[in-house]
């Protein structure tokens, strides 16, 4: 078992979907949401995902699909 | 010596050792170096940091590091130039530039890589890491060959050949790494999370970004000991941006200038421009960016001061240009031929900036402004090639030049 921190980043069109519900229902992924901010038209969220490497893996290419925007929790890392 | 006390949590305020570490475990906040103010206002004084050298360790009091064991290859005490010529095509009165085109490896960065690797060699690190397309490289590479670390940079595959040398010559372990760049970010901020290595702007990070407070220092020692009345700073992760202020803010706690009632103003390129495009909408919350623009290195799209700068543009009453690729090239021309500074696409941005605010009169023009250039152009000279006159080519003969010379004149480009 694993965990991993990320961001999540949801675009308007996203803002009302349970993406992160779905996540949990759809992968063997324990979904914990540790901070959060979002309004009507944006909206991010911090998520700790817990389980095995590859089905995290998975459950973040799933998001990804669907739109949402997927970052480490620190910001970018690669500077200029 | 040095007078920092702990790291603690910008957001719930918790406190930690002096260790490695960039986020809270409690709430993932950024963690911030914290100091004996009382203390450093007992031993500083404006003569003697007068005294010191003539870099940035003139300012070790104030620095999370022992400055006897410093690395030192010369990092800051950059000019501060008064504009006049570039002042008057905007109309600005009082302007000043600080040129930190002229650092040991030609940008700003070498100002956050002295403390970082001080601070990393005395945490017991012996490898210095970063990943970058170019100015972090290249300092990162420096400090190391300096002080005898081992030095691991990651950069992306398609890297330019002259950004690649700018490291390279230094002799450190190069990392080209294959993936677009949200790949290539994720993968960096899980390496920096598996190896107890010392990443700069990742787990020593609090230490790195103290290094640009010396540019706050700086210009209000350069202007005879006061604060500027406006900032204009280009934003990339938004540290900069944040600790020039936090710099004039400490001068003042320790009773070496007036309260600062500096306005702080951002520079972004159009094509990478999340805390802009926030600050436009007059939202607090900004939105990644995947950058497009020639200005790589402003090139952060999930930039992790983004949330404080936007904090500190509406605490100033600043604000924040956003500049095209076009209108770039012409702020790096504008720079050279006004004031004779070879700027790199970051200086671009933040003389078009610069014009777009003071046009807009969100600059004053009798304000005591200072725009930060932050990067040397033959870094970036691709960026404008194409924009430049080419050479008067001649047959070495008096009536050869005096016909290529004279059409040149007559194109009124001379």
């Amino acid at each position: 078992m694993a965990v991993k921190r990320v961001r999540f980043t949801f675009p308007e069109n996203l803002i009302r979907e349970p993406i992160i519900y779905r996540l949990g229902h759809e992968f063997q992924v324990i979904t914990n949401v540790r901070m959060a901010d979002v309004d009507e038209k944006t909206g991010w969220v911090v998520l700790e995902l817990e389980g095995e490497p590859d089905e995290i893996e998975r459950s973040i290419a799933w998001a990804q699909e669907r739109g949402v925007r997927v970052d480490p929790v620190t910001g970018d890392v690669v500077e200029g | 010596m040095s007078f920092a006390k702990n790291l603690r949590c910008r957001e719930c305020h918790r406190e930690y050792a002096l260790e490695a570490r960039h986020v809270c475990d409690f709430c993932f906040g950024p963690v911030e170096v914290t100091y004996d103010y009382d203390a450093i206002r007992k031993s500083v004084s404006r003569d003697r940091i007068e005294r010191g050298p003539a870099s940035l360790w003139r300012y070790r009091d104030y620095l999370p590091c022992d400055p006897d064991a410093a690395i030192d290859i010369g990092a800051g005490f950059t000019p501060l130039i008064r504009a006049k010529n570039l002042g008057k095509v905007l109309g600005l009165n009082n302007l000043y530039i600080k040129n930190d085109t002229v650092n040991p490896t030609w940008s700003f960065k070498d100002r956050v890589v002295a403390v970082a690797a001080s601070r990393a060699r005395e945490l017991g690190y012996d490898k210095l890491a970063c990943a970058s397309t170019g100015n972090l490289a290249n300092s990162v590479s420096a400090h190391a060959a300096s002080a005898g670390m081992e030095a691991v940079v990651f950069i992306p595959h398609d890297l330019e050949l002259g950004k690649v040398l700018g490291s390279s010559i230094y002799g450190p372990t190069l990392v080209k790494v294959r993936g677009n760049y949200d790949a290539v970010n994720r993968l960096c901020a899980e390496l920096a999370g598996s190896y107890n290595w010392a990443f700069v702007n990742v787990n020593v990070r609090p230490y790195y970004s103290e290094g640009s407070k010396t540019l706050g220092f700086e210009v209000a020692e350069q202007l005879g000991w006061r604060a500027p009345d406006h900032c204009v700073v280009p934003i990339a992760s938004g540290s900069l941006f944040v600790k020039i202020r936090k710099g004039l803010q400490e001068l003042w706690k320790t009773g070496l200038i007036d309260e600062p009632k500096t306005r702080m103003s951002g520079a972004q390129a159009a094509g990478c421009s999340p805390v802009a495009t926030a600050w436009q909408e007059g939202s607090m919350n900004f939105r990644p960016q995947r950058p497009n623009t020639i200005a790589k290195s402003l090139a952060i799209g999930n930039p992790a001061d983004g949330y404080y700068s936007l904090v500190q543009l509406k605490e100033t009453g600043g604000a924040c240009g956003s500049v095209t690729d076009d209108e770039i090239v012409a702020g790096m021309k504008l720079l050279a031929e006004t004031e004779g500074i070879f700027a790199e696409t970051a200086g671009g941005v933040t003389v078009a900036s610069l014009k777009q605010l003071a046009e807009q009169g969100r600059i004053h023009p009798d304000e005591l402004t200072v725009a930060f250039i932050t990067g040397a152009g033959f870094k970036t000279v691709e960026a404008v090639a194409e924009a430049l006159n080419p050479p008067l080519e001649i047959d070495a003969t008096i009536e050869s030049f005096e016909a290529a010379y004279g059409a040149r004149l007559a194109q009124g480009v001379a």
